[in-house]
């Protein structure tokens, strides 16, 4: 048995990891505007967040299964807790003020959506009758409402993609998906018409970013000048003029992608996207793997639901995706949002390895 | 471990692969899409986006060049640059602003009103704005400040080459002056020129030089971050200096004729008759230049400008005068000329003329005559008479087209902008003027009334050119333009205009000697000046009687201009002069003198009308350059 084996740790997972984990202090570095305190603060959040996974990985799946409904009412719970006694910052009230802490229920949403409904497809045969679908629709609403009405509409769609997933996966009928999508398409007037301005301006921008270079499409146009700049081999680490020079806004958070592409170019790209699509990869090996139905829908979903974490930043980054505030994995800095995916990871390796050798 | 009813395990494995492959799919899509995106921003759209992000990043700095000096014919400085020292405070880098204030507090003189205007501006900056604290530092100040710079983080020092003119209001209406450049010159033809410069040759010889004096801008590519702060600087290329002029001026010349006029309205323009070299170039008054650089004040500026004197006019170059007796000489070289003017024929002078076959009397400024004249009386005495029958018989045609030939009713040429042209009547004038024109008016254009102006400047020239053997100069204000890095001297070349018409042998000789007779002579107009003069003067004063009222005149309706013009040594004359006195009277009392003081300093290097001593103090402040 090797320590990897022992501390149930996936080897290609934690090499992948491992290799962002460094991709990160490097960009972060640069971004921070070669400041060594914040790359040692960004190396002690790695640590915790590498810390929370192995600790995540040594859990049997069958817990997880058996507190997912238990977990997910106390995420419920939070979220009515934030809109009840939040604290407001920047305009939305997201966080509950724990002491010194402050952690955001909606970030742990993203985890505890996708094991509640996975716990409650793998109780029946699958594919799921319509009233199954119907009351897991119910279960999903509940809490992307609540996250809806602090308001904080990206993570909100994300908690609801990350059920969608899992209905998906859990196999609703191809006429299901289509009656849904044309509902949904029916719907879009009325959403737009109650979205907030600044939420309307995020899309119109998307399609417009020269409309307001100096407000709203600052981001999207100093984001792509970044990208654009750097071209094929990028200009090398540290030589992000948009970053240093501070034209490029979070620059350590959700656009260090940017920062990135300025350094690298699209060679750099390519193997940033190839390292996150083998943890997609891997983790859907892992739920292939996988020895019962919860463990399968819940790895398969949190492994896409990374993928989509992967391409909505970078879609953003790109401009073709409206300016929301989703994290890189790994690469941005930020605490809650990367101990979350790091429990997901962790959640993986542990359906990984606890897996009974007979079959 | 709880064992988990066993479904129909395969079956539901295999509908996991089936979404897991649609799934793929779509994010293989997905990834292809991004990749696109990325591709195009990256490849195709790189150089524009590079672009960009270089404009982010660099901004081009101009540096000023220092502006050319401008000295006269001896190196003395009439135009300088000087630092002017302002201390800057970027409030974003001060530690703490009380502190840094009571630091400077012992360095720079700092009063209430500079701390209470520098919070206000600082109110309306940015922090990361520099903010001026005091401007115009004394040298020792800054000196201090400079020396303790290290301790006060967050203050600068700024130095700024500013226009200077040592010598006050010396020579104003030649040298002209600069000031800011106006928001209308920016965007005007060679606004690209322009780029960088504070500072614009507004008049004078500051205006017509000014490509030569401004040299050429220089850059420094600073990398500027996103709030327009200065990282680094990247690269520079240095200014050029402007070219130094070397004016003919002589500052001490053009001192002591400015002395003489005591700020009287008047003017006076020297000339070498042999090269056209203005050697003194005076209206008066005189007013100091310096205001203007920074942006004369408002209430400052009325005074000069409703100043009844009127400071501001250009007289040497703009004031249009009625020529008075002055203009007889050149009457006289036109007679000279024919084959029926006998000089040495007398005509009787009765105190006054009248045409044939009218009853209208003309008078002679000498009310019972001056019995009977030739040609040497007449220009000796100044003979209004005989210039009246002068007049008649040549004709208004004759006489203006020999005007012409010696530059009246044209500009001169020279290097200074916005000469005036002055009037002489001739046929094509008369023509559009739609009047008719009676021989009257013939008559007293024969003693220099009538529709006849001109420039102090254009007598100077014209009388220049008896002197120099009929041949007319181009007035030069400016000798010789030097490179102040390669030393390289540039001498304005003398231009000679056509010769004017002479086809009787002797009739310059004859008329310079009787205009010697001015002065010598013992009834010369200007004997009063010949006292003493260890070399002949060739003249002839003027007294102009003004009945209109021309740009720049104010208040007093009528009145005699004195004038006078001379050259010297008549042998071989190396200075040639027109003074006017306004409202001065007779020509020979008040205009003559000062031609004498300075003909006197030119040729002999002192004045007898003034003790040498007076002007000590001039040189004294001067700074001379070699």
């Amino acid at each position: 048995m090797t320590l990897f084996e022992r501390w149930h740790i996936d080897k290609p997972l934690f090499s992948a990891l491992a290799v962002l984990a460094v991709i990160s202090l490097v960009v972060l570095y640069s971004a921070s505007g070669e400041s060594i305190s914040f790359a040692l603060s960004d190396a002690v959040r790695l640590v915790i967040g590498f810390g929370v996974m192995i600790a995540v990985a040594q859990i049997p799946p069958e817990t997880y299964r058996r507190w997912s409904v238990p977990a997910f009412a106390v995420g419920v719970l939070g979220l009515a807790a934030v809109l009840a006694i939040g604290v407001v910052r920047f305009g939305a009230r997201r966080w509950i003020a724990l002491g010194p802490l402050s952690i955001q229920p909606s970030e742990f949403m993203k985890l505890l959506v996708p094991m509640a409904l996975s716990w409650f497809f793998s109780r029946s045969h699958l594919p799921p009758r319509l009233g199954r679908i119907i009351a897991a629709v119910l279960i999903l609403l509940i809490p992307v409402l609540l996250i809806a009405k602090e308001p904080d509409l990206g993570t909100a769609l994300i908690v609801m993609l990350s059920g969608i997933i899992v209905l998906f996966l859990a196999g609703i009928g191809w006429r299901t998906i289509l009656i849904v999508l044309m509902m949904g398409a029916a719907a879009a007037p009325v959403l737009w018409a109650h979205m907030h301005h600044y939420q309307r301006q995020r899309i119109y921008i998307l399609f417009h970013p020269q409309a307001d270079p100096l407000g709203a499409g600052y981001h999207a146009i100093q984001a792509m000048i970044a990208v654009g700049s750097g071209g094929l081999f990028g200009q090398g680490w540290l030589n992000s003029s948009q970053a240093h020079l501070h034209f490029l806004p979070d620059s350590t958070t959700d656009f260090a992608f940017a920062v990135f592409c300025q350094e690298f170019g699209l060679i750099g790209n390519l193997a940033l996207l190839s390292l996150y699509l083998f943890i997609v990869y891997r983790g859907l090996r892992i739920a292939f793997s996988a020895q019962d139905s919860y463990s399968r829908l819940l790895a398969g979903s949190l492994s896409i639901l990374f993928f989509f974490d992967v391409f909505i930043n970078m879609g953003m980054v790109a401009g073709i995706l409206p300016v929301v505030g989703v994290p890189l994995p790994l690469l941005s800095y930020g605490g809650t949002s990367l101990i979350i995916i790091m429990a997901g990871l962790g959640v993986l390796m542990s359906i990984h390895s606890h897996r009974r050798l007979v079959n | 471990m709880r064992i988990i009813p066993l479904k129909n395990d395969s079956q539901e494995l295999r509908l996991f692969e089936s979404r897991i492959l649609v799934a793929a799919i779509l994010g293989v899509l997905l990834v292809l899409g991004l990749l696109t995106r990325l591709g195009y921003l990256q490849i195709l759209k790189h150089h524009y986006y590079a672009t960009l992000a270089q404009d982010n990043r660099v901004s081009p700095v101009p540096i000023a060049p220092a502006r050319g000096l401008i000295l006269d014919r001896n190196g003395v400085v009439l135009a300088d640059d000087f630092p002017v020292f302002t201390l800057q405070v970027t409030p974003d880098r001060v530690p703490n602003m009380n502190r840094l204030l009571a630091k400077l507090k012992p360095l720079v003189a700092l009063n209430a009103q500079d701390i209470r205007e520098f919070h206000r501006r600082l109110a309306q900056h940015k922090p990361f704005q520099s903010v001026t604290l005091r401007a115009h530092l004394s040298e020792a100040e800054a000196a201090r400040v400079a020396v303790n710079l290290t301790r006060l983080t967050g203050a600068t020092l700024h130095a700024q080459l500013r226009r200077y003119y040592p010598l006050g209001g010396l020579a104003t209406a030649a040298i002209g002056y600069v000031s800011r450049i106006t928001q209308t010159e920016l965007h005007g033809h060679n606004a690209d020129r322009y780029v960088g410069y504070r500072d614009i040759g507004q008049m004078g010889i500051e205006k017509s030089y000014q490509k030569e004096l401004m040299g050429r801008i220089g850059y420094k590519d600073v990398e500027m971050d996103a709030r327009g702060r200065a990282v680094k600087v990247l690269g520079r290329i240095l200014p050029h200096a402007g070219h130094n002029l070397y004016l003919n001026i002589d500052a001490q010349m053009q001192a002591i004729g400015e002395q003489m006029l005591n700020n009287r309205p008047g003017t006076v323009v020297a000339l070498n008759p042999r090269t056209g070299a203005v050697l003194t170039f005076i209206s008066s008054p005189i007013y100091d230049p310096n205001p203007f650089v920074e942006g004369i004040r408002e209430n400052a500026y009325r005074a000069l400008a409703t100043n009844p004197d009127g400071p501001l006019d250009n007289r040497a170059l703009n004031g249009l005068y009625p020529p008075g007796s002055t203009i007889k000489p050149f009457y006289a070289y036109a007679a000279l000329q024919t084959r029926w003017f006998h000089p040495h024929k007398h005509i009787t002078c009765p105190g006054y003329y009248h045409l044939p076959h009218s009853a209208h009397l003309f008078h002679c400024w000498k009310p019972l005559g001056m019995g009977r004249v030739d040609l040497k009386d007449a220009i000796e005495q100044s003979c209004d008479v005989y210039f009246y029958r002068l007049a008649f018989k040549q004709g208004i045609n004759r006489m203006t087209r020999y005007l012409t030939d010696f530059g009246f009713g044209h500009r001169t040429g020279i290097d200074l902008p916005g000469e005036y042209r002055g009037l002489v009547p001739t046929k094509a004038w008369i023509k559009a003027s739609g009047q008719p024109w009676y021989p009257g008016q013939t008559v007293i254009t024969g003693i220099g009334q009538g529709p006849l102006l001109v420039t102090p400047l254009q007598l100077a020239d014209a009388v220049a050119a008896i002197a120099n053997h009929g041949i007319r100069m181009r007035p030069e204000v400016v000798r010789a333009i030097v490179n102040p890095v390669t030393h390289h001297v540039r001498f304005r070349k003398p231009h000679a205009y056509p010769a004017v018409p002479r086809r009787r042998k002797n009739s310059l000789k004859r008329l310079i000697g009787d205009m010697a007779q001015v002065v010598e002579g013992p009834h010369g107009t200007a004997r009063g000046i010949a006292y003493g003069l260890p070399y002949k003067v060739a003249g002839k004063t003027g007294t102009a009687q003004l009945w209109s009222a021309a740009p720049g005149f104010k208040g007093k309706h009528i009145r005699s201009d004195a004038l006078f013009i001379a050259f010297a040594p008549v042998s071989h004359p190396r200075i040639a002069i027109a003074v006017v006195v306004e409202h001065a009277g007779f020509g020979a009392l008040a205009a003559a003198p000062i031609a004498r003081a300075l003909m006197n300093f030119y040729l002999l290097g002192h004045v007898h009308a003034r003790p040498q001593n007076q002007l000590r103090p001039l040189v004294a402040q001067a700074r001379i350059r070699p």
